[in-house]
């Protein structure tokens, strides 16, 4: 009897580190994450405009059909990238992604205050190798550090009537996602 | 003999308590930090890197992309306050006001995520659309059946999720404090 009531515990307390494990492994070893389903319909370094969601097909799950999307697919290991968002009459925002969507940095147009959103995004080694005085001089420049090489830029924009979702897409289509090699 | 049969018995145990209680919180979205008003819950640090093992584990799986906290925040509700479950066939009711923000939007998903198909191709309102009472109010009708003034379609599916999404808004920024912004009252009106 006792000895069962051991082999049940044993199990019991066995289970939750099994538990713990896939819970912390999930996000590295999930094949339908955001990345994973963007990867097939974006090339690197490049901003692609998402599909509006419909009830027939949604890229992602859960977006919000008021904003027109768009996504820079980054990877830093040729170069920094550099980021050109102009903003639409509505309202814009920048999110960063890791690989493993964490959303690690968002901006939106108030924040930039100015007519565009510029970021420079690179690793922290790439950080670390920017001359200092480059960095003082550009006050303007916002650097934004990747925890991971590769990851997404999700730009979105506002159509606060559906009538206004030319405009968001126009703005969209006009940002740039550059990879600019490292000197 | 024993010994063998009672290792055998330990591993099955926690293969299923270990794997079923993880897709039990995957399935159900636990995650710690949350934030309730009324019938809505938001995580706002599942926006930020301090995600919790839960929300991240969940996120991945379902492939979302959640919203940075310095964009906005997501309020999700899957009930009234009450406690009765979003049934497509019912008549929801939403009335009130918003925290402060600089855009909202509501919209209507499915269980998955998805938009649900309707006529008017309607999936939610934008704080710029939605038709307001001249104190700023406004009540939005949540139904299968068209209403007049602001209607959102249900499709008449078993089971929604409604997403309040705020825009350049304080809430859940200062992650220490609720601001006890007033979230839209939300009661269940009738089932057909």
């Amino acid at each position: 009897m006792i000895r069962w009531a051991l082999w049940i515990l044993g199990g019991i307390l066995l289970g939750g580190i099994v538990h713990l494990a896939t819970v912390l492994a999930m996000p590295r070893a999930a094949s339908q994450d955001a990345y994973s389903r963007l990867a097939g319909l974006t090339p690197v370094n490049s901003i692609v405009t998402l599909p509006a969601p419909t009830a027939q097909h949604s890229v992602l799950p859960f977006m919000d059909p008021a904003f027109a999307t768009a996504v820079c697919r980054y990877d830093l290991s040729a170069g920094t990238i550099k980021l050109n968002a102009p903003v639409s009459e509505a309202y814009t925002s920048v999110t960063f992604y890791t690989r493993d969507s964490v959303a690690y940095y968002a901006i939106n147009d108030r924040a930039a205050g100015r007519r565009a959103i510029e970021l420079d995004l690179m690793t922290a080694e790439q950080h670390a190798q920017v001359p200092e005085e480059q960095d003082v001089t550009a006050a303007d420049r916002l650097i934004i550090d990747s925890p991971t090489t590769t990851g997404l830029i999700v730009l979105r924009a506002l159509a606060p009537e559906p009538g206004l979702m030319p405009m968001a897409q126009r703005a969209l289509a006009a940002a740039q996602c550059k990879s600019e090699p490292i000197e | 003999m024993r010994l063998l049969v009672g290792t055998f018995f330990t591993f099955a145990l926690a293969a299923i308590v270990g794997l079923g209680t993880t897709w039990l919180t995957l399935t159900r979205g636990v995650a710690f930090g949350s934030l309730t008003i009324g019938a809505w819950t938001a995580w706002p640090k599942s926006g930020s890197q301090d995600i919790d093992p839960y929300a991240h584990a969940g996120i991945a799986r379902a492939g979302e992309l959640p919203i940075g906290i310095g964009d906005g925040v997501a309020f999700y509700a899957r009930g009234d306050q009450a406690g009765h479950g979003f049934d497509g066939r019912c008549t929801f009711s939403i009335s009130g006001a918003t925290p402060a923000a600089r855009f909202w939007t509501v919209t209507l998903y499915d269980a998955n995520g998805r938009l649900v198909a309707n006529t008017l191709d309607r999936h939610g309102f934008t704080s710029q659309e939605v038709v307001r009472e001249t104190d700023g109010r406004f009540t939005i009708a949540v139904a299968p059946q068209a209403r007049p003034g602001n209607w959102l379609p249900t499709g008449g599916i078993e089971r929604f999720v409604l997403v309040w999404r705020l825009y350049d808004t304080p809430i859940g920024v200062a992650a220490t404090t609720i601001g006890e912004g007033p979230m839209p009252a939300v009661t269940r009106k009738g089932c057909s």
